[in-house]
């Protein structure tokens, strides 16, 4: 499980409306009883895409995509881990987006999602080009940190911490955290609450 | 240099700097339930990985429990199937398990601290956004996803970077019928649901430090809500009155030390942060949420803000609330009818709660046609209830007295809203869908405003009932 470098998304996009939108609506609660995240592409927005048949994710032309475009805060809420398996399972690898909730965040990092931002307006424009062009194809680069729409280019944000562990192939953390050997036990080995005090 | 306590903390649990820029930084708790660590013992056993720490790992069941009959097996056999590789997993790799029935099951974030396993200065994290809770003791506690869980298992540690911090200020006394629910909500309301981001919150001032743990541990467990994912209260002598002689605390001796060693990891005066806000207690109502974010909320007496109010950016998700939940420019939420009353959640089930709620619902009885329900956090929240005969006031007055889960907090488990029911809940998220039912609608309050709603089968001042 050692996991690849990530230097750039290329696929099309599906754009989503709204703001806040929580991890409740990405993945319902009830579609958390599994033990497994097999199959829960399924549900993807299972609510949402019921009470609204004009959903991106109900839509034919959407179908494919791999870049997904958000508004603000998206993905808060819960912690499940659900929600960014779910969308990645769907067929999403990467997020663009006005902001991100931090554990979400954190989520799609550790599964080789990365989440980038743009401005608000960049974001705006991005979801009105991609509703009247889903065959474009969009292009996420995080060397240059820019995202190719057509014949802009929009610049993209990402912690760094973030994005090297994309461009270093080190998101999945497992690995890197036991590199660090002895150094584990000798951290604990001077907590006072781990020796008893 | 004067430090805070997240300086402090955070340098006593670097293991190292990543070539990332970001910090190993190692757990001292770690607390898993059946939803978020299936998967992650799955990845573990694919990797063959062993638990690094497994005495510094404890799970309990909490969020998939039914709260009628617990026998086993559950009814719901995909619940009975997580149960079961939850107590697989626990036995396989020698992780202490707080089973159903073992007098200590409960609501993971009830637990820690109700059995002392949850201590000042400790980094503590569960696979559960409230996990910010263990922040009311003085310790760094946050949420992760599973793939984290997968980490801390395999190394105890955490790939993080270092938060912004923002110190929440809240001086005065809280007038009556306004609780530490009411502040956390009216603190989202003005920070914003996203203004955490980045951060984590110190809570201080004369209000917080008068606060019991029960109350602290309330204002914390929401810090998530407004987009912080620590929230945290300098460990003070409530702290460690609390924390003497719990199962997992230090005892005799080595407590006094402990003691030193808490007093130490607070906050150093001159200490600087990165952000400052200030709240007047005096100033603050009982709150109520009109919509779809926890951010969404008035004071019981105000109105619906009208939209020219709203900011710009935030009017698309303010109409599309109040389509959501049908209400108007305007409203005022006082008399809006409720079909449910939920008291329960990691947000406010504790003892202290369930005494409020009891108090104001003792000699009434529940409203007619509305479904009432009190589900303690904790097999010893519901024993110490019980033997104070809470259950029997709840009872007379028509509510259900339930076993302990996180219930119509996530209606996981049968315990959920049907169609578009309007639910008075205790609970922390009003999210679309969170109770169970795709349509159903959530007004966020205190225990004591849910209690009030329960008896007059809608929304009211509670300071009109305390009158
Ligand atoms: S009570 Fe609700 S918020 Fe708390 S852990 Fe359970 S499901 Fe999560």
């Amino acid at each position: 499980m050692t996991s690849a470098i990530i230097r750039e998304i290329t696929g099309r996009g599906i754009p989503l409306p709204g703001d806040d939108i929580d991890t409740d609506r990405i993945i319902p609660g009830r579609f958390l009883r599994c033990v497994t995240f097999e199959g829960l592409e399924a549900h993807v927005f299972a609510d949402d895409r019921q009470q609204n048949p004009d959903h991106p994710f109900n839509q034919e032309k959407y179908l494919g995509a791999s870049l997904l475009i958000v508004g603000r805060n998206f993905g808060c809420g819960s912690s499940r881990e659900h929600a960014p398996q779910a969308l990645m399972r769907w067929g999403i690898r990467g997020i663009i987006g006005e902001s991100f909730a931090e554990i979400f965040f954190a989520n799609c990092t550790a599964i080789g999602v990365p989440c980038v931002t743009v401005s608000a307006e960049d974001a705006r424009w991005l979801r009105e080009v991609v509703a009247a062009h889903p065959e474009m194809e969009l292009r996420l680069n995080l060397e240059a940190m820019t995202v190719h729409a057509g014949d802009r280019q929009l610049a993209a944000h990402m912690p760094e911490g973030a994005r090297r562990q994309f461009l270093e192939g080190t998101w999945n953390s497992t690995f890197v955290l036991l590199e660090a050997g002895e150094a584990i036990e000798r951290t604990a080995a001077q907590l006072p609450y781990v020796t008893g005090f | 240099m004067a430090e805070t306590l997240l300086d402090k903390v955070w340098r006593l649990h670097t293991v190292r700097e990543l070539p990332s820029g970001q910090t190993q930084l190692f757990i001292g708790l770690h607390l898993i339930h059946e939803v978020t660590s299936p998967q992650a013992f799955l990845m573990l056993r694919e990797l063959g990985l062993k638990v690094r720490f497994p005495n510094r790992t404890f799970a309990t069941i909490d969020h998939i429990v039914p709260t009628d009959s617990q026998a086993r097996p559950f009814a719901d056999w995909l619940a009975e199937q997580m149960t079961v590789a939850l107590v697989k997993n626990c036995q396989d790799f020698g992780i202490t398990l707080f089973d159903l029935g073992s007098g200590r099951q409960g609501i993971v974030h009830v637990i820690g601290p109700e059995l002392g396993l949850t201590q000042p200065g400790m980094t503590i994290a569960c696979g559960d956004s409230h996990t910010s809770t263990h922040g009311a003791f003085g310790a760094l506690a946050f949420g992760i996803g599973t793939s984290q869980v997968r980490d801390v298992l395999a190394t105890q540690c955490l790939a993080m970077s270092k938060p912004k911090l923002r110190r929440i200020v809240v001086e005065g006394t809280l007038p009556r019928g306004v609780y530490a629910k009411d502040v956390i909500l009216a603190i989202i309301r003005r920070l914003g649901v996203k203004g955490g981001v980045g951060y984590a919150y110190e809570y201080a001032g004369s209000t917080i430090v008068a606060m019991t743990m029960e109350e602290r541990m309330t204002l914390c467990n929401m810090t998530i809500e407004g987009g912080a994912r620590i929230g945290y209260v300098n460990p003070d002598r409530t702290t460690f009155e609390y924390l003497r002689g719990r199962p997992f605390a230090p005892q005799g001796e080595a407590f006094e030390r402990a003691v030193q060693w808490w007093q130490q990891i607070a906050s150093d005066p001159g200490a600087t942060y990165d952000d400052e806000v200030h709240f007047d207690a005096a100033t603050l109502q009982p709150m109520v949420t009109w919509g779809i974010t926890p951010g969404q909320s008035v004071g019981v007496t105000e109105p619906i803000p009208e939209p020219e109010e709203v900011p710009e950016a935030e009017r698309a998700a303010y109409w599309e609330a109040l389509d959501f939940m049908s209400f108007r420019p305007g409203q005022r939420l006082i008399g809006t009818p409720i079909d449910v009353a939920f008291i329960g959640s990691c947000t406010n089930s504790r003892l202290s709660d369930l005494r409020v709620a009891a108090e104001i619902v003792r000699g009434r009885k529940v409203a007619r046609g509305v479904r009432a329900l009190v589900v303690p956090g904790s097999e010893a929240v519901a024993r110490a209830a019980e033997a104070e005969g809470l259950h029997e006031i709840f009872q007379d007055a028509g509510f259900e007295w339930r076993k302990p889960g996180c219930s119509m907090c996530l209606g996981m488990n049968p315990d959920r809203l049907r169609g578009r029911e309007i639910c008075a809940s205790s609970s922390n998220r009003n999210f679309k869908g969170r109770q169970g039912s795709p349509t159903g609608r959530t007004l966020l309050m205190s225990p004591a405003m849910v209690a009030a709603a329960a008896i007059a089968g809608h929304v009211v001042d509670v300071r009109e009932v305390l009158r």
